[in-house]
């Protein structure tokens, strides 16, 4: 097994026996970044120098006998809308082709801390609106498992990165599913967090009551590990939640006797993919072997989560992204006349489609006469799903459900169809809507090759359950690992 | 056809807290362009606003100031709008529950001290924005940041004012009370209080005419005349047979008229919602009444205490009251309590003021100490120097660490009250002016103060003039 195939785990002992050093890893992966991205697109920026700079760093501390964090020398992909000192910065837009951030998003500057190796920025659908990765500016793309597929969205760079071995663990964003949605897509592990477990200070903001960073990687435990790092109190951030973290990869049992799985019956219907729903159930027939037991729960209001989630999210949106105006930073129309008309020009010129189509739609439903039958409905329903979710975490533990309705589409194949677009986020969207905690974990492969993803769902906080539940899975199916087409 | 006219008033006020409202930039005024922003201020992609506890005390204390419901769970809003001094393209404001709202303010609008209470709407706090800047070498236009995050309050008044009279006392309550709490640097010139006005007009006993609102207005004298001439706007509106059109004008101080800046149908649609990056703000109860309990004595209990416990006239309590700088030095000089009260207020709002202004300076930056000027005082009221000299005393002591006692001394300003010395220089005066003599004698009694101002002269301000007219009038019965 080459290095840029192996978990983070089994890399930061290797670096411990000495079996390894950190500048082989880095050029590992930087040497199959080169064989696979002209292929699968996943990066942005490759930050070569810088990687092999803070590779070297991370080998001197091991030569001086210092002890070093879990994530020293391990390569990172970092999603394009996190803000990282001195390094183009895009939200994968033309709006930003040229932006670079004179700071840091406070989870880059934990992973510099813990000496992790920021290999690069990766791709995404332009400022995380999309879920196919295919409304970038710079690039489509792909996906690791069959290229002729699109990797899932909006992080989709991350989630092809870890998935092709072009980094071991990634950074994404979900405001929707944006982390999930990929990662099942991929084949890889990825959490979205509680919201306000982890700071948003530095991430370019989407929807700022429902985005969150969160961790992708090939194993649960790697996952953990990353999550470990990044959260946590941040006082540049007001939504940051005030309470203790511990180390998640460190307290793991990977058991789930007595376990409650909550299955709603509204996320296996006739939307959902018969084949999904088969590898799903058989999912959590696996953990009922181990010891757990389900329970039929319901959330009634999935139906509306999605129209609630466009409008709450778009209505933020309209305003988060009113800052790119061209007057400070980024793009600026060629010709202008007057101010007016340099607004004009440079956010026509400077969005994309998928970008303008939301700014519409969110300016629509706060404007005044419709604040009400929009914005403020959806608010309520925000407030009606997260009262089910209570009820249902009455009785049981964790909830289960299919991470999207089907596996992978093809490239180009939804481009035209906004609505069937947003479709893929179904499963994931009322997570965010109730600010929940999400992990998605393969859970076996489909009959067209791609891989099918498993959604645990926890209350607020129950990060640790979910990783245990995850590893008990992961233990069930063999380990997860880089997808087949890319391995060394 | 008589007019009434009806006036509300939003008064921002920028709040004098150590650091921004959402960053930790210093929040000071005249700095380097853009020295005092940061990527917080300056709206950068990605960072997020943190608010300062400070200000949300600030605002309570007003809030308590001016009889307000403090409520203890307020949220702040975003009021978006594009204008290149708005970096985020939204200002972070309060909508539907600001921090404090239905109180009032009391204030006197004549001699006689006639009080009227003037409500007020709602007190909020929200962040200012930059400042275009304009220069020559470059045709564009240029932003300055370092005002952007400044902390705001915003005093939204009812419509209960009825003249420019009473527009200009409610403003002049109000910064007196903001310098009282010690909230706001109260600088006109720097613009840390500025205000949009409302006015309209009816015919007495009719409802309430549509109103026009009025922005840009950085002075009091400028809010008499804006209000003076829209009033009169609409009135020649009326009286040409046409109707008045809801819309916002632009006051332009220098040439003392206003023009239209937008029209109702034009007007903005801030597309105001719950801004997502900051929380909820409590108070505890607690903190409220700690709060309310700090407020010191406010302007207006001081001047009714002036006049009805010194039994000062309005004009004295006024003007010392109108600061409490001047206020507190006027207290201290009376715990002394070795000269008279007026004769304090005299000198205080008389040569003091005079020479303060002249300078342009506040009393913390001269040498003078409520124990000098009122030995000086003192000195007077004994007789020791006259009031003319007393004078001269000023203008040294108020600049130097001397006493009035030191500078009497130097310059030997002490009266001659000593009649032998006095009687030659009365007796050369009257050889030299017999026409006066012969005046008095006729009748004109008043030609003594001429003949008093002669002997001083002669002794060169120091004679002490009590001394002399008896004197003089001594003499000339004695003739």
């Amino acid at each position: 097994m080459e290095l840029f195939e192996m978990t983070a785990a089994s890399l930061s002992e290797k670096l411990r026996k000495k079996e390894c050093s950190a500048v082989e890893i880095t050029r590992s992966t930087l040497g199959q970044i080169s064989n696979t991205e002209k292929q699968i697109g996943s990066f942005v920026t490759v930050c070569e120098e810088r990687a092999m700079q803070k590779a070297e760093e991370v080998d001197r501390k091991i030569a001086a006998g210092e002890t070093i964090s879990p994530l020293a020398g391990i390569p990172i992909g970092v999603k394009d809308n996190i803000c990282t000192k001195d390094v183009l910065t895009t939200c994968s837009s033309k709006m930003l082709y040229n932006f670079v951030p004179p700071y840091n998003a406070t989870v880059v500057d934990r992973l510099e801390q813990a000496d992790a190796v920021i290999i690069g920025k990766c791709n995404m659908d332009e400022y995380a609106m999309g879920s196919s990765c295919e409304t970038s500016y710079f690039k489509k793309t792909k996906n690791p498992w069959n290229s002729e597929y699109v990797p899932g969205g909006s992080s989709g760079g991350s989630a092809s990165s870890v998935s092709a071995g072009e980094a071991v663990l990634a950074l994404g964003s979900d405001t929707g599913g944006s982390i999930r949605l990929p990662a099942s897509y991929c084949g890889v592990v990825g959490l979205k967090p509680t919201y306000g477990s982890v700071s948003r200070y530095g991430l370019v903001a989407f929807a700022s009551s429902l985005d969150q960073i969160g961790p992708l990687g090939r194993s649960v435990q790697d996952v953990a590990t990353l999550y470990s790092t990044i959260c946590g109190r941040d006082p540049m951030d007001a939504t940051s939640a005030v309470r203790e973290y511990g180390d998640f990869a460190g307290k793991m049992n990977r058991s789930v006797k007595g376990l409650r799985i909550g299955v709603p019956k509204e996320y296996f219907g006739d939307g959902v993919d018969p084949e999904i729903k088969t590898a799903v159930m058989s999912g959590i027939d696996l953990l009922v072997k181990e010891g757990a037991q389900t329970v039929p729960v319901s959330l009634p209001s999935t139906d509306y989560a999605l129209s609630a989630y466009y409008i709450i999210s778009s209505a933020e949106a309209s305003s988060n992204l009113a800052r790119f105006d061209g007057v400070k930073y980024g793009y600026r129309t060629e010709k202008y006349t007057n101010l007016l008309d340099l607004y004009e020009k440079t956010r026509s010129e400077g969005f994309g489609d998928e970008v303008k189509r939301r700014i519409m739609l969110g300016t629509f439903v706060l404007s005044s006469g419709f604040y009400d039958a929009y914005y403020k409905r959806a608010k309520q329903m925000q407030q009606k799903i997260s009262a089910e979710y209570a009820l249902a975490y009455s009785q049981c533990d964790v909830i289960l459900t299919p991470t999207s309705p089907s596996t992978a589409f093809k490239i180009g194949e939804r481009t035209d169809d906004p609505l069937k677009m947003y479709a893929a986020d179904i499963c994931t969207v009322t997570v965010n809507i109730a600010g929940l905690p999400a992990i998605s974990v393969p859970c076996g492969i489909a009959s067209n090759g791609l891989p099918i993803g498993l959604q645990m769902i926890g209350p607020k906080f129950s990060e640790q359950l979910l990783f245990d539940v995850a590893g008990c899975f992961e233990n069930l199916c063999g380990g997860f690992g880089v997808a087949p087409a890319m391995k060394g | 056809m008589n007019y009434e006219m009806t006036i509300g008033l939003e008064v921002h006020a920028e709040l004098n807290t150590a650091t921004k409202i959402y960053c930790g930039c210093r929040n000071s005024f005249g700095a380097q362009v853009n020295s005092n922003c940061c990527p917080i201020c300056t709206g950068m992609p990605g960072t997020l606003p943190t608010l300062n506890e400070k200000v949300v005390e600030y605002a309570v204390k007003m809030g308590h100031a001016l009889h307000c419901k403090i409520n203890p769970v307020s949220k702040q809003d975003r009021k978006n709008y594009f204008y290149p001094d708005l970096p985020k393209a939204y200002q972070i404001s309060q909508f539907d529950i600001p921090l404090c709202e239905k109180g009032y303010l009391d204030v006197m609008v004549d001699e006689a001290g006639s009080i009227k209470r003037i409500g007020v709407t709602r007190i909020h706090i929200e962040e200012d924005a930059g400042k275009l800047l304009h220069d020559e070498s470059f045709s564009g236009s240029l932003v300055d940041f370092n005002r952007c995050g400044v902390p705001l309050i915003e005093i939204v008044s009812e419509p209960d004012m009825h003249s420019s009279t009473e527009a200009k006392a409610y403003l002049e309550t109000i910064k007196a009370i903001l310098q009282y709490i010690d909230i706001s640097d109260c600088k006109m010139q720097e613009g840390s209080i500025r205000c949009d006005i409302n006015v309209s007009v009816c015919r007495p006993g009719e409802p309430m005419g549509t109103r026009c609102e009025m922005k840009n207005v950085n002075t009091f004298s400028g809010a008499v005349r804006a209000i003076e001439y829209e009033a009169k706007r609409q009135i020649e509106v009326l009286e040409a047979g046409g109707i008045i059109h809801q819309e916002t004008r632009r006051w332009d101080d220098v040439k003392g008229e206003n023009f239209l800046l937008r029209s109702k149908e034009d007007s903005h649609d801030y597309r105001y919602f719950p801004e997502p990056d900051l929380l909820t703000i409590v108070i505890e109860k607690e903190k409220i009444q700690r709060l309310k309990d700090e407020l010191p004595e406010l302007p207006n209990q001081k001047l009714k205490r002036y006049m009805e416990g010194y039994g000062l006239p309005y004009f004295d309590a006024n003007l010392l009251t109108e600061n409490p700088d001047k206020a507190a030095f006027f207290e201290r000089c009376l715990e002394k309590e070795n000269c008279k009260t007026k004769n304090v207020s005299n000198w205080i709002l008389g040569d003091i003021s005079r020479i303060l202004n002249e300078k342009n300076l506040v009393l913390a930056d001269t040498a003078l100490t409520p124990e000098k000027l009122t030995n000086m005082i003192a000195l007077i009221e004994k007789g020791t120097i006259s009031v003319t000299a007393g004078k001269t005393v000023l203008e040294q002591i108020i600049f130097s660490d001397k006493t009035p006692e030191q500078v009497i001394q130097e310059k030997g300003l002490a009266q001659i009250s000593d009649t032998g010395a006095l009687e030659a220089i009365v007796k050369a005066v009257l050889d030299a002016n017999p026409k006066s003599i012969a005046d008095y004698k006729g009748g004109k009694t008043n030609v003594i103060g001429f003949l008093v101002g002669q002997c001083m002269r002669q002794s060169k301000g120091q004679g002490n003039p009590t001394v002399l007219k008896e004197l003089i009038e001594k003499q000339m019965q004695d003739d």
